[in-house]
C-alpha cells in the first residue's frame, strides 16, 4: 500500500533537515521524499498536511501502564491508544506494576501485547526484586529479554549501596538508571512544604528530599563512571545540581514532567486531587528553574510520568488520594506552549520529545531517509483545541487539565506500518 | 443580622462582620446556658449529621450538646462504627447521608481539605470541626469570645499561641480570625514546630518563651501530642517543659497580668503546670462553656440563613 503526504515540513535536528517535502510511503517504508507529484504514481493515496510539521515520531520514556495488575487503570492496549492520540510513536513504561517489571516473563508478556501496535512499548526493569531495594534484580536477563533501562520508579532506589551496584552492573549493557529521587524519610508529606502547605494544613513534603537524592546519585555515577538518568526533576537545587554535575563532565541526564513546568502548589488551593503527585507541584521559582534548565539543556527530556488512577481512588480524602495524573494526550500541547511563549524552538521539542530519549536509552533515531521505516508525528502548530477529558483514549481520567485551551496538536502519527489519524488506526 | 457565608471551612476569608456578627450572637446563647431551662426551639425541623471521621470527645460532646440546646434533630457518625470499614468510599457514605435530607453536616477528619470536598459532593451546610493540621474555627472563634468576654476587646490585644504550630488545626484558625479582628498576633515554640513561611501571615515567631510571657497580653497554648513522633520535633517531654512550658515561676516573673487559654484536653506537666492549669491566670473551663454557645451561634446563622 502507498500514501503519499503533501506538502510537509520536514523537521529534524539531528539530520539537520528543515524543509518543505512530499514523502512517499509503502508498506510503511520510505520510498521517496521531495517534490513528489501524484500523477507519477499510481494507487496512491493522498493526505494534504500543508503548513504542518512532520518531526521524527515522539517519544515518551517515562509512562505507567497498569498492565499486569491494574487493568482497569491502563492496559498496554489503551495506554499506547492514549500514546498515539497524543502523537507518540514510542514509550517506555515503569515497571511498578503488579508483579513488577523483574523477570524475563514480565517483559516478555509486555512485549507480546503490543508487538501489533501502532506504538512501541519499551519496558525499563526495575532495578531491584519487587522494587523493595534489597536485591538487585535479574538486570542481564532483563536487558536479553528487552528492557531498555532500569528504575524502580515510584520510590528511589533505596540505599547508596543498591544504587552502587545498580551503577556498576548496569554498566556492562550500556543501559541507564532511571532513578525518582525522593529521600523517604523526608517525604512523609502530601504536598510541596511552602507557605502554601502551612495555609492549607497538608502535611508538607520538602524539596531537600528530592535534592539529596540527585546529589546522591551525581556523586555515585562520578565515582562508579556511569550513566545516572533523573526522573521528573521538579526542585530548582536539583536543576543546579545537574548543571554543575555535567559541567564536570559527568555523565547525568534530566527528564521534566510538563506539569511541573506548568503549573505551582498555588493549584492545591481548591484541595483537587489532580494536582496530587509525586514529585509534588512546587513553587514558581522552582516552575521557572526547570524551564530555564530546559532552556539552556540542562534538562535533556519532556517526559509525561503518565500515571492513571480509576476515579473512585482520586476522589478521595486529600492525604489518601493517589499520586499521579495522565499525561499522554496533554504532553505535547503544554510542551508547545513552551514555544508559543518563546521560551523554547520547535528543534528544542524535537530534540527533548524525541531525539533526546532515544540517545539516553540507546535507542535508534528514526531518520528522513529513502528505505528508513515512516516513524512520524505530524503537528499542526495552529490547531485549536479544548480538552474533553471524556474523550481521551486513556481509561482514566485523572488530569487537571480537563476543559483547558490549547493551541497546537499531533494531528496524525505513523510506525510500524499503520497510521492512527483522524482518531483511527489504519494500515498503511 | 445574618451572615454571608453558607459553610464555616475556616476562618481564612471570613469576615470582620462575621466574625462579630458569632461572636454577639454567642452571648445571647451564653445567657440560654445560665437559665434553668437551657433549650430553645430555633432549629427545630432541622436535621444535623456530626461525621467525626476522627477520635474526638469534647468537641464532639460540645456540637452535640449545642445542637440540643437548639431542638435540632442530630446523628452522630464516627469512622469505627460507619460502612467506611466495609470498602465503601467517603464520597458514597456523603451521598447515602445526604440522600437522607440533612441540612448540615459538622464534619471532623485527619485530612485537611475534607470540608472543601463536602462542599463540591453536598448541598448541606458544612462546618468545620477540624480538618488535618488546617482549620478548626469554632475552637477559635470560642478562644476568641472567651478573651473578649475576659478583657472585654480583641483589637489591639498581643496574643501568642505557644506549642506544636506546624502540626495544630487551632493556630492557623486563631490567626487567621484575631488578626481580622485587629489582634497583634504571634507564635510561640521550638523551630521544629513552626510552619515554613508562617511569618509570611504577619505572625512574629518567639521561640524563648519568657519573651513570649513579657511581651504579650494573652497565650494560646496548645497540648503537645503525646502521640507525636517522640525524638524528632522534640527530644523528650521534659526538655520541652523545661524551655517552653508554662510555669507559675515563669508568669510570675515576667508578665503576672498574662491571661492562659488552653483548647484542652491538658497534659498537666508538659506544656503547663498544674499550678497554671488551676491558677488565677487561666479561663480554661470559661472556654468550655463558651465553646456550646459559639456553636450555638454558628449552627443558628447558618442553619437559618
Amino acid at each position: 500500500m502507498k500514501i503519499l503526504l503533501k506538502n510537509l515540513n520536514l523537521l529534524h535536528p539531528e539530520q539537520k533537515i528543515n524543509q518543505k517535502s512530499d514523502l512517499l510511503i509503502e508498506d510503511g517504508i520510505i520510498k521517496s521524499i521531495g517534490n513528489l507529484s501524484e500523477k507519477d504514481i499510481s494507487d496512491v493515496k493522498i493526505y494534504n498536511f500543508e503548513k504542518m510539521y512532520c518531526l521524527p515520531g515522539l517519544f515518551d520514556m517515562h509512562v505507567h501502564f497498569r498492565e499486569p495488575g491494574r487493568e482497569d487503570e491502563e492496559t498496554i492496549e489503551s495506554g499506547s491508544n492514549a500514546a498515539a492520540a497524543g502523537g507518540f510513536t514510542e514509550v517506555a513504561c515503569m515497571p511498578n506494576t503488579n508483579p513488577a517489571i523483574d523477570s524475563a516473563e514480565v517483559v516478555k508478556l509486555i512485549l507480546e501485547k503490543s508487538k501489533n501496535h501502532l506504538v512501541n512499548v519499551h519496558p525499563i526493569g526495575a532495578v531491584s526484586l519487587g522494587r523493595k531495594g534489597e536485591n538487585l534484580s535479574p538486570i542481564a536477563e532483563l536487558v536479553e529479554s528487552g528492557a531498555v533501562a532500569f528504575s524502580d520508579d515510584g520510590t528511589a532506589v533505596k540505599t547508596s549501596s543498591l544504587m552502587k551496584s545498580a551503577l556498576e552492573y548496569c554498566k556492562m549493557f550500556d543501559k541507564v538508571i532511571i532513578d525518582h529521587c525522593e529521600d523517604h524519610s523526608l517525604s512523609d508529606g502530601a504536598m510541596n512544604e511552602s507557605l502554601n502547605s502551612t495555609q492549607l494544613g497538608l502535611p508538607p513534603l520538602p524539596s531537600v528530599s528530592e535534592d539529596l537524592i540527585v546529589a546522591r546519585d551525581i556523586l555515585l555515577a562520578e565515582y562508579t563512571d556511569s550513566q545516572v538518568h533523573i526522573a521528573h526533576i521538579s526542585s530548582k537545587t536539583a536543576v543546579d545540581l545537574v548543571r554543575y554535575a555535567k559541567s564536570k563532565g559527568i555523565k547525568v541526564t534530566a527528564e521534566a514532567a510538563p506539569h511541573h513546568f506548568s503549573l505551582t502548589d498555588d493549584a492545591l488551593k481548591t484541595y483537587d486531587t489532580n494536582f496530587k503527585m509525586s514529585p509534588p507541584l512546587r513553587t514558581e521559582d522552582d516552575r521557572l528553574a526547570i524551564i530555564e534548565g530546559l532552556k539552556d539543556g540542562t534538562i535533556d527530556c519532556i517526559a509525561s510520568d503518565h500515571a492513571p488512577h480509576s476515579i473512585e481512588e482520586k476522589e478521595m480524602e486529600f492525604i489518601y488520594a493517589p499520586n499521579g495524573i495522565i499525561g499522554l494526550e496533554t504532553q505535547l500541547a503544554l510542551s508547545l506552549e513552551l514555544v508559543s511563549n518563546n521560551i523554547l524552538s520547535l528543534e528544542d521539542i524535537v530534540l527533548k520529545l524525541s531525539i533526546n530519549p532515544r540517545k539516553i536509552l540507546n535507542l535508534a533515531i528514526p531518520r528522513f531517509e529513502i528505505g528508513e521505516s515512516a516513524n512520524f508525528t505530524i503537528v499542526d502548530l495552529e490547531k485549536i483545541w479544548t480538552v474533553d477529558l471524556s474523550k481521551f483514549k486513556s481509561k482514566s481520567r485523572n488530569s487537571p487539565f480537563d476543559k483547558r485551551l490549547f493551541k497546537g496538536a499531533s494531528v496524525a502519527v505513523i510506525n510500524n506500518s499503520q497510521m492512527f489519524y483522524e482518531g483511527k488506526f489504519s494500515k498503511i | 443580622m445574618p451572615v454571608s457565608i453558607k459553610h464555616l471551612l475556616g476562618l481564612n476569608g471570613v469576615s470582620q462582620e462575621d466574625i462579630q456578627t458569632i461572636l454577639d450572637t454567642a452571648k445571647t446563647f451564653r445567657e440560654v446556658l445560665e437559665r434553668p431551662i437551657k433549650k430553645v426551639p430555633t432549629l427545630q425541623g432541622k436535621t444535623i449529621v456530626n461525621l467525626f471521621y476522627e477520635d474526638s470527645t469534647r468537641t464532639r460532646i460540645s456540637f452535640e450538646l449545642a445542637e440540643k440546646r437548639l431542638s435540632a434533630d442530630t446523628i452522630n457518625f464516627s469512622k469505627s462504627g460507619s460502612s467506611t470499614k466495609k470498602g465503601e468510599t467517603f464520597k458514597d457514605t456523603i451521598r447515602n447521608i445526604e440522600a437522607m435530607k440533612v441540612d448540615m453536616i459538622v464534619v471532623r477528619h485527619e485530612s485537611a481539605g475534607v470540608p472543601q470536598f463536602l462542599t463540591r459532593i453536598s448541598n448541606a451546610s458544612i462546618i468545620n470541626a477540624g480538618d488535618g493540621r488546617h482549620e478548626h474555627p469554632t475552637q477559635a472563634l470560642l478562644d476568641m469570645y472567651s478573651i473578649r468576654e475576659k478583657l472585654g476587646k480583641l483589637k489591639g490585644l498581643k496574643i501568642c499561641i505557644v506549642g506544636d504550630i506546624a502540626h495544630s488545626r487551632v493556630a492557623l484558625s486563631n490567626i487567621y480570625g484575631l488578626k481580622t479582628m485587629g489582634a497583634e498576633v504571634s507564635v510561640c515554640g521550638p523551630l521544629t514546630m513552626i510552619p515554613v513561611g508562617i511569618q509570611k501571615l504577619g505572625v512574629n515567631v518567639y521561640n524563648n518563651i519568657e519573651k513570649a510571657i513579657a511581651k504579650n497580653d494573652v497565650l494560646n497554648v496548645l497540648r503537645i501530642q503525646l502521640e507525636r513522633k517522640a525524638g524528632t520535633s522534640i527530644p523528650t517531654l521534659r526538655e520541652y517543659h523545661n524551655y517552653f512550658g508554662i510555669t507559675a515561676e515563669r508568669i510570675e516573673k515576667n508578665n503576672k497580668d498574662v491571661l492562659i487559654l488552653h483548647p484542652g484536653p491538658i497534659n498537666r506537666g508538659v506544656e503547663l503546670t498544674s499550678e497554671v492549669a488551676d491558677g488565677p491566670y487561666q479561663i480554661i473551663l470559661d472556654q468550655v462553656t463558651n465553646g456550646v454557645a459559639i456553636r450555638m451561634a454558628v449552627l443558628y446563622l447558618l442553619g437559618t440563613r
